[in-house]
């Protein structure tokens, strides 16, 4: 079974913007990819259907094996919950809330208890470098280690999929480089870590990539090396 | 291929309410403001009931004290519509009533008081001249302020006491004066304290029977009887009374209950605490409305974070719940303060009245279940509206 399965997907927005014209994807458990794309290809809308944020408006979308079409939103909500972890470009981390704290709220909705989530907390810092930052603010802390703390956030549940969308964007090189080699341990570690990015750099530091132009991938959507595709797809 | 079924965690009770306090926490100023106007509904509407039962508790002690057994017996109207009077043995035979204690007359004179004959006799400043009988300050539990009351001796001689009112409209303030009534001068032996059971006292200058009889034609008819019975009693005593004061025409007797008028009193300020009482509600009407805007405000600047919630799991539920709760303590908050500040606000004003302060239980408890109705009302629109955000709103890039 693979974590993500995307069968003839398309998107439509208000009825006339194709976003997704008919994609297909498919992602094995431990892989390391990056969808990558200029904006306006229709990466992000890829992310919020694979993050089970939004439903596609024709095609199939299988997430661990769950059907996202025959999910109600309480189910969506507990799928995200258990199996997905996010990183946004903007970090979304509460500010005057201790980076213990905000990792904590990662497993808010999942029914551990407080003490638990901290301790968990705790041991997902630690895993991004930042066991001795515990107590501060994000205020108090460079971007770089917002990011981390963001990216702790998202894998304190152990979820099989991290998604992070422009984790680097709003970074200098020296802190962009930082978390990825974060999101590289982390997928060492058996997690699968999809990088959505414009960043043809950060794609290229990926094992896999899957190119995506005009709401259709046009390179390693899974089925075929790449480079047959590249091959195929160039006049 | 089946699957495990996917269900939602709860989110705990002390969860929720940590969810709900970190929206506020964060905005301290906002939070304070309209909580203030949560805080000034429930103070208004506390303090106003708080002093009416202050004062409530005020007059019931006060009845406490001065008896609910002291009855009054005055003339009513002949049948042609004329003043009837009380015949000269009335006050003898209403001491032979068997459960009575204590009773006494007072008469009305013919006659004005002046601080001297060259005042006009037209000018009596509301105050009556009144024969008294000895046993008056007994019967009304009353006390004399400065001097001495009227005694077997001085109800002979042209000797008055004042009643505190009649004293204060006179300008007296001390004994042994004179005073001006009818074509004669009276000395001033005494000056009587409050009667709150007989205003009318407070406003009279009183002298003896005999003496009223001798200096101004007197003729002799008491105006208002005066006793004390039993308490278990009083009804009783209340029904015997006209038959046994004017046996012939009883009909022309009337008897009242001094407490009750002190008990009407308290009723009538009653209707004054109702229109209070509204004006507090709709402050807190107001102050719901505020709680309701700062959390339309809040879900507007948080969609950010209600997607971010929504990306780790957070149900529809359980973001309306969140807001909801946040709105729950923020209109708590306001009834909390508005409960204390209501209840010092009580305090404050009984002790300057010399009252017992009182804030009865059910008003606190009604100013909580109304703040916890209004947070209700207040955060279920912005609540819904929360909810109904899409979770992809946390991954727009702007």
């Amino acid at each position: 079974m693979s974590i993500v399965e995307l069968q003839g997907v398309t998107k439509v927005y208000g009825g006339r913007v194709e976003a997704l014209r008919g994609l297909d994807l498919t992602v094995e458990y431990g892989e390391l990819l990056a969808i990558v794309g200029p904006s306006g290809s229709g990466k992000s809308t890829m992310l919020q259907l694979i993050g089970t944020l939004d439903r596609p408006t024709s095609g199939t979308v299988r997430i661990a094996g769950y059907d996202v079409a025959e999910l109600s939103d309480r189910e969506l909500s507990a799928l995200r919950a258990r199996h997905l972890g996010f990183v946004f470009q903007q970090f979304h981390l509460a500010t005057g809330v201790s980076a213990l704290d905000n990792v904590a709220d990662g497993l808010l909705y999942t029914g551990t208890a407080l003490r638990e989530r901290r301790e968990r907390a705790e041991a997902a810092l630690q895993r991004v470098g930042l066991g001795h930052r515990l107590g501060h603010k994000p205020n108090q802390m460079s971007g770089g280690e917002q990011q981390r703390v963001a990216v702790a956030r998202a894998v304190v549940g152990d979820p099989p999929l991290l998604l992070a969308d422009e984790p680097t964007g709003n970074l200098d090189s020296h802190s962009g480089a930082e978390v990825l080699r974060v999101l590289n341990d982390l997928h060492a570690a058996g997690t699968t870590v999809a990088v959505i990015t414009h960043d043809t750099e950060i794609a290229e530091w990926c094992p896999r990539q899957v190119r995506v132009r005009d709401g259709q991938i046009i390179a390693g959507d899974g089925r075929r090396p790449p480079a047959e595709i590249a091959k195929g797809a160039r006049p | 291929m089946t699957r495990a079924r996917l269900s939602p965690a709860r989110l705990s009770a002390v969860d929720v309410l940590r969810v709900g306090a970190a929206g506020l926490r964060t905005r301290p100023t906002r939070v304070i403001l309209s909580a203030l106007g949560i805080a000034i509904g429930i103070a208004t509407m506390i303090a106003v009931i708080g002093i009416s039962s202050s004062s409530r508790e005020q007059l019931l002690r006060q009845l406490d004290r001065l008896g609910t057994n002291l009855l009054t017996v005055a003339p009513g109207r002949t049948l042609f519509g004329d003043k009837a009077k009380l015949p000269t043995f009335a006050l003898s035979v209403v001491k032979r009533i068997g459960p009575v204690n204590t009773a006494s007359a007072t008469g009305t004179v013919d006659a004005t008081v002046r601080r001297t004959d060259h005042i006009p006799e037209a000018v009596t400043g509301g105050i009556s001249v009144q024969a008294a009988s000895t046993e008056l300050l007994t019967t009304l539990e009353g006390s004399v302020s400065k001097g001495i009351w009227l005694n077997a001796s001085t109800e002979h001689a042209p000797a008055v006491v004042l009643g505190s009112e009649a004293a204060k409209r006179l300008g007296l303030g001390r004994t042994g004066v004179r005073v001006w009534m009818g074509n004669q001068w009276f000395t001033v032996i005494g000056i009587l304290g409050p009667m709150p059971l007989a205003p009318e006292i407070e406003r009279s200058v009183l002298l003896g029977f005999p003496a009223a009889a001798t200096y101004l034609a007197f003729d002799g008819h008491p105006t208002t009887i005066y006793e004390r019975s039993g308490e278990e009693a009083v009804e009783a005593v209340r029904a015997a009374l006209p038959r046994t004061v004017n046996p012939e025409t009883p009909e022309q007797v009337e008897v009242s209950r001094p407490s009750d008028a002190l008990a009407a009193r308290a009723a009538a300020a009653d209707a004054f605490t109702n229109l209070l009482l509204g004006l507090g509600a709709v402050a807190l009407l107001v102050g719901g409305v505020g709680v309701a805007n700062t959390m339309v405000i809040s879900v507007l600047e948080r969609r950010k974070e209600i997607g971010l919630r929504r990306s780790l799991g957070a149900t529809r539920g359980q973001v309306r719940i969140q807001f909801l709760s946040e709105s729950l303590l923020l209109s708590a908050l306001g009834g909390v303060a508005g409960s204390v500040l209501g209840a010092l606000a009580t305090a404050g004003y009984a002790l300057t009245r010399d009252w017992p302060p009182v804030v009865p239980p059910w008003a606190i408890g009604g100013a909580i279940g109304a703040t916890l109705v209004i947070g209700t009302v207040a955060g279920l629109y912005p609540a819904m509206r929360a909810a109904r955000l899409s979770p992809t709103i946390a991954l727009a890039t702007t």
